[in-house]
């Protein structure tokens, strides 16, 4: 019997885990992926909003500004790479800068710090490579990056070193209420909770109907990306967004917080909740509309494209609701779902107290994570004192992002265990470099089938029937 | 500090080795990132290698091991699985390995021979979706014949560079059917010797001027939509045709791998991707030489051993100090040649200069102009993107000139 079980281990449900583990509780996460993150949290433009874009007095906003003050001192204790790159809203003409007047404004009401609107010299100035088009821009010095899966990576983690579960494929496919609290049911499995905390995302509104309650809708609205080689890193410093108008958001472009530079996202209301393509026409319009912001994007920089959806619910504000005794809802978190999510899992907290969880503080609980980074950004002479201890970490395995062996079985062996070939890319960077993996997959799949103990053909891309080898040779295995 | 470094143990890294050391020097020393020297080869094991060289036809390990033999019989140094992480313009290397840590090595002369990569699919945004199944040919390559496993059992090949025509062939033998081999451009950029040999043999069909448009499967590729290309090379909607398949391999392109070379500063190419290099093979970082893959994509194994034989020499003279009169003589290309290798003359011997046309072409000449002069000309009835041609200046030749264009004429 759980205490509480978290349903989704996204970085809404992830937040909540590791806030959760600082007390006296016995917690339970449900994933059904075989990773961590593979949600909204793995397909997002990254940013830590400011808190000038939700309507005053709702959650969005309210939640969104705690967030993004928290958010600093989160990654920090976690180990994980932010950078308060400041945010920029540039305008092209009048009724821009009128709609920048009103975001300035709403900002104000929402509590976002520092904000101000500069014209076209000062915007020069902050960004020079900014099109010559631009005529003023709203400065948000509050907004900052984060890599999200790391952050759901590491805060599921430290949640874990703290005593919490993780159940991996494990998808929710039935709840029953009983006397104490919830039955939580998969195909195979069944789990008991005194208290259910709902995080599935896209799939927030199935769960909400399996206690009976239909009143949550929830559709993906499809967002697609490019990402720029390294090289194209050092074209802006700031996030950079267009100004929203009846044609839409407006395409961002940003820095990411290992140095690419990032395009998109589109804006495409789906039906289906597992269309994650990129398409052709998605591709060309994030470069026509990216052209726009800057002088000039070298679409033939890009090293990969992506597509991520947002969960947009049925009320336009986040669902956070305890529609029964003991159930709690996360529904409808689609941007700033990642700034706001330090706060949402504070907020949740609080309702999870009210609803009659007793929450007494845990000794022993260590809010810090060694950060996965920690080889990597390591001195040298730091660097050759974990070779002398751990001689895996003086063989390179990934070239091309300099990845050690020593680091990708840190990331098999620690919490939250990576256990398949994209799960060792998202917590090391090896595959991710300008190869995309085509030299040391070999090596990192062997890796992988030694540590978990199973046949090198049985390793997967991502869980599920993802494998990547059908089987032996006609020769069998040669070595 | 060490005479000559040279980074990458596999055929250039190699013939550079016991070309410096023929030359006289004794103090070098091979750094290798795999277990093995050989580089790439060793998963080469099909045959064809060294027929200009040798006149035999070997695999891939035969060839690399007449190399590591000779090494191993001079006694040249080698660290093994010890990656370079860096090298200044200083000539500073620093590397790692498991039983020495992170270590620097200041040297006289350094060799760059770290090879190409292959382009991989991020670089071409295919749309649709992102399931197992994908793999740059040479990753299918290693899986097979290194690893002993078998990545797929019906395969679409976009690309036809020759690793993943020598692929269609290899996973044709395992049993497995490959549809089709899709080429972006009207002709291949493989050598005409695979395709015969590898996909006319088995009957694989080459779509020339088709790309594949789109990716489709969740977890596992489940097929892939292809669709002719017009002279823009832009898809035609009308074209789209789905084949099922469980694998799409890419040959789309090799890639000098020159990280290092950037980070000490060495002047690169646009068009080769490689370093700009003098006839000894001499970047413009004094001292620092370049060979084999890393400084232009190479067809043949052979000429990449020729080549590092240059470069191991001239490195060896370097340290020896051993001068001779110096001229400036860049060497220039109308297009239709996209580039030369060397990219400058710095001494006046006789140079052979090799380089790639940028289409194909019959019956043609190719001119060497210094200014309105024409220098030399040369007959081909073929040129091809896929070969790579040379053509020998003599010294005299090299006496009056300034400057070389080279020009390729339709006759
Ligand atoms: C295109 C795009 C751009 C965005 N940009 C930003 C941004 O810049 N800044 C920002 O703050 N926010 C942004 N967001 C929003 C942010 O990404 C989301 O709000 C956040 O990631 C939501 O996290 P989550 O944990 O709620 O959902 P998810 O990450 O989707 O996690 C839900 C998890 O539940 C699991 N699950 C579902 N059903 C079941 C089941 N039955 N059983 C078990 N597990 C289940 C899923 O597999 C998944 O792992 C963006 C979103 C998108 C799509």
């Amino acid at each position: 019997m759980y205490d509480v079980v978290i349903i989704g281990a996204g970085v809404v449900g992830g937040m909540i885990a590791r806030t959760l583990s600082k007390y006296d509780l016995q917690i339970c996460i449900l994933e059904k992926e075989n990773d961590v993150a593979m949600g909204a949290t793995k397909a997002n433009s990254a940013i830590v909003h400011a808190g000038f874009d939700a309507h005053e007095g709702s959650l969005k906003a309210r939640l969104n500004v705690r967030g993004s003050q928290m958010m600093e001192t989160v990654c920090r204790e976690l180990g994980v790479k932010y950078i308060n790159n400041g945010s920029l809203v540039i305008g092209f003409d009048e009724d821009d800068r009128a709609t920048i007047q009103a975001l300035y404004q709403r900002g104000i009401e929402n509590g976002v710090a520092q904000l101000r609107v500069v014209d076209k010299a000062a915007l020069k100035q902050l960004e020079p490579n900014i099109s010559d088009n631009a005529v003023c821009a709203l400065v948000a010095p509050t907004g900052a990056i984060v890599c999200p899966y790391d952050l759901t990576i590491a805060a599921i983690g430290n949640a874990m070193d703290n005593g919490a579960e993780l159940k991996c494929n494990f998808s929710v496919e039935n709840i029953q209420k009983t006397e104490n609290g919830y039955k939580v049911f998969s195909c195979n499995d069944c789990v008991e909770s005194r208290f259910v905390i709902n995080c599935a995302g896209l799939y927030s509104d199935k769960i909400a109907a399996m206690i009976g309650d239909d009143s949550i809708c929830v559709h993906p609205r499809k967002g697609e990306y490019i990402l720029l080689d390294k090289e194209c890193g050092n074209l802006v410093s700031h996030t950079i967004f267009q100004t929203p108008s009846k044609m839409g958001k407006g395409i961002l472009v940003s820095l990411t917080v290992d140095g690419n530079l990032l395009l998109g996202p589109t804006s495409v209301d789906i039906q289906d909740k597992e269309n994650k393509n990129t398409s052709e026409e998605g591709f060309a319009d994030i470069l026509e509309k990216a052209q726009m912001s800057l002088q000039a994007i070298p679409g033939g920089k890009a090293i990969t494209s992506f597509c991520g959806l947002r969960a947009v619910g049925n009320t336009g504000d986040f669902i956070i609701t305890a529609p029964q005794k003991g159930f709690i809802h996360t529904a409808g978190i689609e941007s700033p779902g990642l700034s706001a999510s330090p706060a949402i899992a504070e907020y949740v907290t609080n309702m999870l107290k009210d609803n009659g969880l007793t929450l007494t503080e845990k000794a022993g609980y260590n809010p810090i994570r060694v950060s996965s980074h920690a080889f990597r950004e390591a001195s040298m002479e730091e660097k050759n004192r974990m070779i002398r201890e751990e001689p895996a970490y003086g063989r390179i395995v990934c070239r091309c992002e300099g990845v050690t062996e020593g680091e990708i079985l840190d990331a098999i062996r620690r919490n939250p265990k990576a256990t398949d070939l994209d799960g060792v890319k998202r917590r090391t960077r090896a595959q991710m470099g300008r190869c995309q993996g085509g030299f040391c997959s070999p090596y990192i799949i062997e890796l992988l089938a030694a540590q978990l103990q199973i046949p090198y053909e049985c390793v997967t891309k991502f869980g599920g029937a993802s494998t990547i080898n059908i089987g032996k040779t006609k020769g069998g295995q040669l070595q | 500090m060490r005479d000559l470094v040279i980074i990458g143990g596999g055929p250039a890294g190699m013939s550079a080795a016991i070309a410096a050391y023929e030359s006289g020097i004794r103090d070098i020393l091979i750094l290798e990132r795999d277990a093995q020297l050989g580089g790439i080869l060793q998963q080469c094991i099909h045959n064809g290698f060294g027929l200009h060289n040798f006149g035999e036809e070997l695999t891939g390990p035969e060839y690399a091991w007449k190399y590591e033999k000779q090494v191993r019989q001079l006694g040249i140094e080698r660290k093994l699985n010890t990656m370079v992480l860096d090298l200044t313009e200083d000539k500073v290397i620093t590397a790692t390995n498991s039983e020495e840590g992170i270590f620097q090595i200041q040297a006289k002369a350094v060799i760059l021979a770290m090879g190409c990569r292959e382009r991989s699919k991020g670089a071409l945004n295919i749309a649709g979706s992102r399931p197992a199944g994908i793999f740059s040919a040479g990753t299918a390559q290693k899986f097979i014949n290194m690893k002993g496993y078998l990545p797929g059992k019906n395969v679409v090949i976009l690309g036809s560079g020759d690793i993943g025509l020598i692929m269609a062939r290899r996973m044709t033998l395992e049993g497995a059917k490959v549809h089709a081999v899709c080429e972006l451009m009207p002709y291949s950029g493989g050598l005409a010797r695979n395709i015969a040999q590898c996909l006319d043999d088995f009957g694989i069909e080459l779509k020339l001027s088709h790309t594949v448009v789109e990716i489709h499967g969740k977890d596992r590729v489940e097929g892939v939509t292809i669709a002719k290309v017009d002279e823009n090379r832009k898809p035609i909607a009308a074209t789209r045709e789905y084949i099922p398949c469980d694998t799409l391999l890419l040959s789309v392109g090799l890639i000098p791998e020159n990280e290092l070379s950037k980070a000490a500063n060495v002047n690169l190419c646009r068009t080769t991707n490689g370093a700009v290099v003098d006839q000894d093979r001499q970047t413009s970082v004094p001292g620092i030489f370049a060979c084999g893959n890393v400084l232009h994509v190479h067809d043949l194994v052979d000429f990449v051993s020729q080549e590092a034989e240059i470069a191991g020499k001239a490195a060896a003279e370097y340290v020896n100090q051993v001068q001779e009169a110096s001229a400036n003589i860049p060497l220039t290309t109308d297009g239709k040649i996209r580039y030369t290798v060397p990219q400058v003359i710095t001494k006046k011997k006789d140079v052979t200069v090799y380089f790639r046309v940028g289409d194909i072409y019959k019956n043609v000449k190719i001119n060497v102009f210094d200014g309105e002069k024409l220098v030399l000309s040369r007959k081909r009835p073929k040129v091809a993107p896929g070969e790579m041609e040379s053509i020998t200046i003599k010294a005299e030749q090299l006496e009056a000139a300034t400057q070389l264009h080279f020009a390729l004429e339709v006759m």
